[in-house]
This record gives structure tokens, sequence and C-alpha cells, in this order.
């Protein structure tokens, strides 16, 4: 089987952190984004991954390399000369799609879930028609495009953007799975799969919807990324409690690398992710934050809700919270308070961010 | 020689700016570099030789903390100190010509006036020899120093005949630029300033029987006492070119204490003092001790974690708890207070028996002088700005108030005994 994944381009919303690495390979709970979906993808029986870029990203495709090896699959690069949107990739990749009469699956990259890819393909084969879409359900439908479809069977009847009266509360994923037939649609130039390939297909009663099961988040940026972390981890604590850590001063659910290191007096957690290589000092409080490899906390500091990139120095007695994200080696001077600051790379903060703000 | 010294206490209803520290105790009480304001004016004055009685005049009721104080300074400087109690608010001056029988029992040959609400490194040695050095009959020599054109206004301003310090003008907060030369309020004067004082009252009081005429609706409660006497309006300005005011003009450090700001730059500064004055008073760095960076004073009662980190500018009051990991810097921690471990505390001042939780971080903003300007005095802020929000200051933190763990407290002002539940930011909380 094969699966097409949307990579996209440069990964604004996550900067600063995409200011130094691809998306697709910012560590999400010590594991690079991308590694989360391609692995779930292996274990359903995926052996060619198309990935659909807009950008070159050198770095990237040397990674792959040794992850094609490691995973035992084939990773495609197709690249965009000019960003074709949600749908236009399909067309770009349609040779790779239409090797064989297998369905494929096509994945919005920010996306983690508990994938339900086997599942998929079984709801798939069942209803027989061109395409299945993954939906989630959401408290506040009114900011979304909502999915409306038969409870029974599945069937889509249409698709509702923004609605200011209840319609529905689920939303798509970002996951489908399409029969080849179903490239005959797309044609390759711009083109957006949500707002013109999907109430098309809908129309003509091909498409289904079938409702995921657990968590589920865009996670495309920081204050998601977060969120999204917490879910996962307490996905983790459910099904693979056995990962999380256990060592001292650890609150609730955390992750952390064994080659880690954590001083005294500390307190971890709740839902905090530490990455390899990471050092912290003594008597630190962190709480639903992601510390990123090579990191450095000092002692008596206090994190909460933040991303510490790559090769960072958090000084003593700094405060940061509020969505507060580090590019790749930034320096915090000692005794600052970071209040939703997001650093660009290489800065060396010597002041505090008492609001909201960007560093540059 | 026979001296005197008089400390103008002043009374409850004043010193509103450095509330709620006021609502505790008189704000000349209020410890800096771990001593009461008035503590470091009488041990300037006990150094004076021939020095044989110190007088607070106030309007305070007689009150523990001032009879505590009293009877401590008492024993420490072997002089005689005695409080004075103005039956009502009578200015600057109006005090001191009320008790002159007090004052002058004994004869003294001069005495010192120096207001609470002042600090400095007082030439007071310095300003009895100029001031025995003027002509007989010099009623006061005036303490000056200079300030910023700009910050002049806010004080009274003095114009000298520089070859001999004569006072030729002097005026109070005028409107437009006079001179850089400001009044320090502190005053060396010699028995026949009671002279004009004299003539004042009486001036006053005929003034107020010729305005006496029963006024309808006049409200008798409101009338202003008939003794009140300002030592600045009513004796400084008329006396001025009349060769009988002097000024001294010093070069040290001082300050005015107005506000809660300008007693962390106080503390600074008395601490900086103690290098030459009380060298022991200042906390080393040694094995096994908190690591000590600058100027810091710690009570020996206080208990302090050897990982904490203080300074500079920092004083542990009376019993403080201080837990591991703790961090002061630029900030006054009054007596009792606990703070928990890895808190960190900047700019800021914590009220008697206070608690600070873990990880808490307390900041204020500091209303430091300009370093690059040269005489730059500390600002006197208004609370608010014109658009009404709050000025940023430092942060104060009245007594008894529960401070919970991994909050930040952040320019704001905490009345007493408030147990707090989240992060406060440009806030008074009542």
């Amino acid at each position: 089987m094969k699966a097409l994944i949307l990579v996209g381009g440069y990964g604004t919303r996550l900067r600063p952190l995409t200011l130094s690495c691809p998306k697709p390979l910012v560590e999400f709970c010590n594991k690079p984004m991308l590694l989360h979906q391609l692995e779930a993808l292996v274990e359903a029986g995926v052996s060619h991954i198309i990935l659909a870029v807009s950008y070159r990203a050198e770095q990237m495709e040397k990674e792959l390399k040794s992850v094609e090896k490691k995973l035992g699959v084939t990773i495609t690069i197709s690249l965009e000369t000019e960003p074709l949107g949600t749908a236009g990739p399909l067309a770009l990749a349609r040779q790779h799609l239409t090797k064989d009469n297998d369905p494929f699956f096509v994945l919005n990259s920010d996306i983690i879930c508990d994938f339900p890819f086997k599942d998929m393909i079984k709801f798939h084969k069942h209803h027989g028609k061109q395409g299945t879409i993954m939906v989630t359900k959401v408290e506040e439908p009114s900011k979304y495009g909502v999915v409306v479809y038969d409870a029974e069977c599945g069937r889509i009847n249409k698709f509702v953007e923004k609605p200011q009266e209840y319609v529905s509360n689920k939303i798509n994923a970002g996951m489908y799975i399409f029969s080849p037939a179903m490239l005959d649609r797309i044609e390759l130039r711009p083109t957006s799969i949500e707002k013109e390939t999907f109430p098309d297909m809908a129309k003509d009663g091909e498409l289904y919807a079938m409702e995921l099961q657990g968590f589920w988040m865009d996670v495309g940026q920081p204050k998601d990324f977060l969120t999204g972390m917490c879910m996962y981890l307490t996905s983790l604590k459910q099904k693979n409690s056995n990962q999380l850590y256990k060592g001292d001063g650890v609150h609730g659910n955390a992750l952390v690398d064994p080659t880690a290191k954590i001083g005294k007096n500390c307190r971890i957690g709740p839902n905090v992710t530490i990455g390899p290589n990471v050092v912290i000092e003594d008597g630190v409080c962190i709480k639903r934050c992601t510390v990123l490899n090579g990191a450095h906390i000092k002692s008596h500091s206090w994190l909460d809700s933040c991303i510490i990139g790559w090769k960072c120095v958090v000084g003593r007695w700094v405060r940061m919270e509020n969505v507060s994200v580090l590019g790749e080696d930034v320096t915090v001077k000692d005794e600052l308070y970071v209040n939703g600051g997001r650093i660009l790379p290489h800065k060396s903060i010597g002041d505090s961010v008492k609001d909201p703000q960007i560093i540059m | 020689m026979m001296l005197k010294t008089i400390i103008l206490i002043g009374g409850p209803m004043k010193g509103t700016r450095f509330r709620p520290l006021s609502l505790e105790i008189p704000k000349p009480l209020f410890p800096v570099a771990g001593f009461p304001i008035i503590h470091h004016h009488v041990e300037a004055a006990a150094q004076v030789e021939g020095m044989k009685e110190v007088i607070l005049i106030g309007f305070y009721q007689p009150n523990d903390s001032l009879n505590r104080f009293i009877t401590q300074a008492q024993q420490q400087f072997k002089i005689q100190i005695r409080y004075l109690q103005e039956y009502t608010a009578l200015g600057t001056a109006g005090g001191i010509y009320h008790f002159r029988d007090q004052i002058l029992a004994g004869n003294p040959d001069y005495f010192f006036v120096m207001n609470a609400d002042v600090c400095g490194d007082f030439p007071l040695k310095e300003m009895l020899k100029f001031h025995t050095s003027k002509p007989t009959g010099t009623f006061c020599t005036i303490l000056g120093t200079e300030a910023t054109r700009q910050q002049s206004l806010t004080y009274g301003c003095i114009v000298e005949n520089k070859d001999t310090n004569e006072i030729m003008h002097y005026v109070e907060k005028p409107e437009t630029f006079i001179s850089t030369t400001i009044n320090c309020g502190i005053y060396l004067c010699s028995p026949s300033i009671f002279t004009p004082l004299e003539i004042e009252f009486k001036k006053n009081l005929e003034q107020n029987y010729n305005d006496d005429e029963p006024a309808f609706g006049c409200d008798y409660n409101a009338a202003p006492a008939k003794e009140v006497i300002r030592m600045e309006q009513d004796i400084f300005i008329p006396l001025a070119s009349s060769g009988k005011l002097y000024v001294y003009i010093t070069t040290q450090f001082w300050s005015q204490i107005k506000s809660g700001g300008a007693a962390i730059y106080a503390n600074r500064h008395y601490l900086d003092l103690y290098h030459k004055s009380h060298p022991e008073r200042l906390a080393q760095n040694a094995a096994g001790q908190p690591k000590i960076i600058g100027d810091v004073f710690i009570h020996p009662s206080a208990q302090v974690h050897p990982t904490a980190v203080l300074g500079p500018n920092a004083t542990i009051g009376k019993n403080c708890v201080l837990g591991e990991g703790v961090r002061v810097r630029d900030s006054v921690v009054l007596e009792g207070a606990v703070l928990q471990d890895h808190c960190c505390i900047l700019d800021s001042i914590i009220g008697w028996n206070s608690q600070v939780g873990c990880w808490t971080r307390i900041e204020g903003t500091p209303n430091d002088p300009n370093p690059n300007k040269p005489f730059a005095k500390i600002e006197a802020n208004p609370t608010f700005t014109n658009d009404g929000k709050l000025n940023p200051s430092i942060t104060v933190i009245g007594s008894d108030v529960q401070v919970p763990s991994e909050v930040i407290i952040l320019n704001s002002i905490v009345l007493p005994n408030k147990e707090l539940s989240g992060c406060y930011k440009n806030q008074i909380i009542l």
C-alpha cells in the first residue's frame, strides 16, 4: 500500500522552531512529527510513502534515508515547483499512486492521534466507494468546517464552513483513504481538496466519513503542539505507561529521554517531554513543556507551557510561561521573566519579555 | 558646647505614598538597611560631640513601636531621647515653637532639625563647624545639595551668595527654574531662631482673630490650627537676604524617602555606607553560607538556607526564613517573612510575617535615579499614569499576606492580610 503525506511549505506557524528544522522533523514527544505517522503507516502495511513538499529540504532528505532503512519502506519526495494546495499534490504524484489498484492514504502532516489506519482500510473496503475521510468531534464546531453525514452508513451529505447554527460537531481530521479512481477528479493545478474535491465527491455519493476514536490534534502551531503533547502523554499512560518517566520529582505524565540529566529537588510534570542530552539542574519546576535535544535549564527556574528549542540555555531563576517558544540555541540570562515570547534562533536574551512578543 | 537634635516625624495622615507599609508602623520607623529610618538620624546626631538630647516631634499617638524604638536607641547611643506629641499637625516649625521651652531647657548652644523622610550621609559635624564660623546672630544653616534643573522644581530651591554661602533667595517648589541647589530638610539652628518663629506665631494669631468674624456657615473643625508655622514658606522665604540664613552644600549621598521605591534606593546607599561605618553589619561569603553578591544585611536571627543567593542590595529582617535556592535582589524582606524554596524576589518589599510560596516570582520595577545624569534624584512618579494605568513601581507585599506557590506578582501593591490565589500584574490588590 501507499500513502501520501501533505508536508507543504515552510511550517511558518511553528516558527521559530521551523527556522532551524523542517517541520516534519521537529520532535513531538521525543520523535520527529513525521515519524509518528510513518511508523503507524508501516504498521498498517504501507510500503511506499510519498512526501508532498513545496520546498527543498536537504536536511530532511538526508534524515529520511536512515528512516527508510530503519522502517524498511520506500520514501519518495514529490516536490512542487509552485504550491499546489491540498489536492494538487495528488495529481503531481499520480504516477506513484496508480502503480496498482490498491487504495492509498493521504494525511496532513500536522496531525497527531492514535492513527487507526487498519480500521480505515476495513471501513473503506466495506463501503467500496472512492473515498473515506476521518472525522473527529469538536466542542465548538462554529470555528471549523463541519461534515454532515449519515450516522448509520457514514455517507457524507455536505460540508458546511463555520456553521452559525448547529448542523454537526464533526470536523475533517485531515486523514483520508482513497481509491485510485478518485484521482480522475483532480487536475494538476493549485486546488483545495477540502473546498473543491470533497464537495464534488459528496455530491456523487462517493465520500464516506468514519469517526475517529480517542484524541486528535493539529499540532502545527505552538499552543496546539503543547495541547497535543498533553493528549499524547495521556494516551501513552493508558496504553504504554512503562515508557513514562518514573524518576524522582515527577508529577503526572512525563516523557524523559534516558540521556537527559535531572538534578535534585526538581518538580517535573505534569505533561512534560524532555529530549536527549538535556540537562536540568537542581530545583527546577517544569510543567506542560517540551524541552528539545541538548537544552540546559539552570537551577531554580520555573517553566510552564513553553517549548525550549535545541541547545538553548535557560538561566537560573528564570520564569517562562504562556506559550513561550525558544528557537535553536537561545540563551535566556539569569532571573528573567519571559511571558509568551517567541525568540528567534541564536539570540541571547538579557531583558525580561513581560508581554507576548516576538524577539528577532 | 551643648547640642540637641529635633527629628520631625510627622503623623499618621502623612506618608500616604508609603502605604501600605505605613499602615503598619509609623513611616519613620520603617527599617532601611536593617534599622528604622530615624535610627540612622539618631546615630548621626549621637556622633556629634556635645549632643545631649534627641527630641522627636510629631502627632502620632504614643504607641508601642515608637516606645520600643526610643528605649532601644537610648540604650544603644547612651543619649536621652523623648517624644513630644503635637495636639495636631503644627507644620514643620509650629511644633518646634510649641515645644520651645523643652527645646531650650538647659540652654543648648545650637540644635539640629532633621526631617524624618530624608536619608543620607548627614554631615552634621561639618554643618556645626560651618555654622559656628558664621557671624553671631545667624539663625540657621540649611543643608543643601545639587539637583538637576528639572527635578529642582519639586524641592525647596536656594540661591546663595557663592562667596559667603548666605542665602539670597529661597522658594519652595517653584514653577520655573530658580536654582539647582535644593533644601535637604536638615537644619542647624541657633536658639535665636525662636525670634522669627515668635513673630510669625503672633502674626498668625492676630490674623486668625481678624479673620474669625463669625462667618455664616463657617466650618470650625476644618479651620487650620492657629499655631501652624511652616519652616520653609513662613520662615526661610522672608529671612532670605537678611544675612541670618546660610546654606552648607553637601556632595554626599542624600535622598528623600517618599515611596517604597525610595526605601529600596535608600537601602542600597545605607548598606554602602556600612562599609565605612559598620562593616560588621554586611554579610560575608563563607563556606556553607548563602552566596552574597554585593552589599547585603542579614539579621542574625534570620535563617537562610546555604543555597540561597542574596544581593546586591538585599536586607533580610529579624526571624525571616529563606528556603532552598531562594533569590533576593534589590529588595527588603521584613521581620518574620517566610520565603519558600526557589522563590525569586526582585525590586520588592516583602511585608512583615508574609509568606511567599515555592517557585513564586515577586518582581517590581525600580525607579532609581538615572545614573548617567549627575545629581539626579529618585523620581516622585505619581501612582497612576495619565491614562489611569498603574505606573510601574516596585512591588510591595503588605504584612501577613500569603502568596501561593508558582505565581508571579509583578509591579503590584498588595494590602495587608490578603491570601492571594493567582498571578497579579500592575495592580493594587485591596
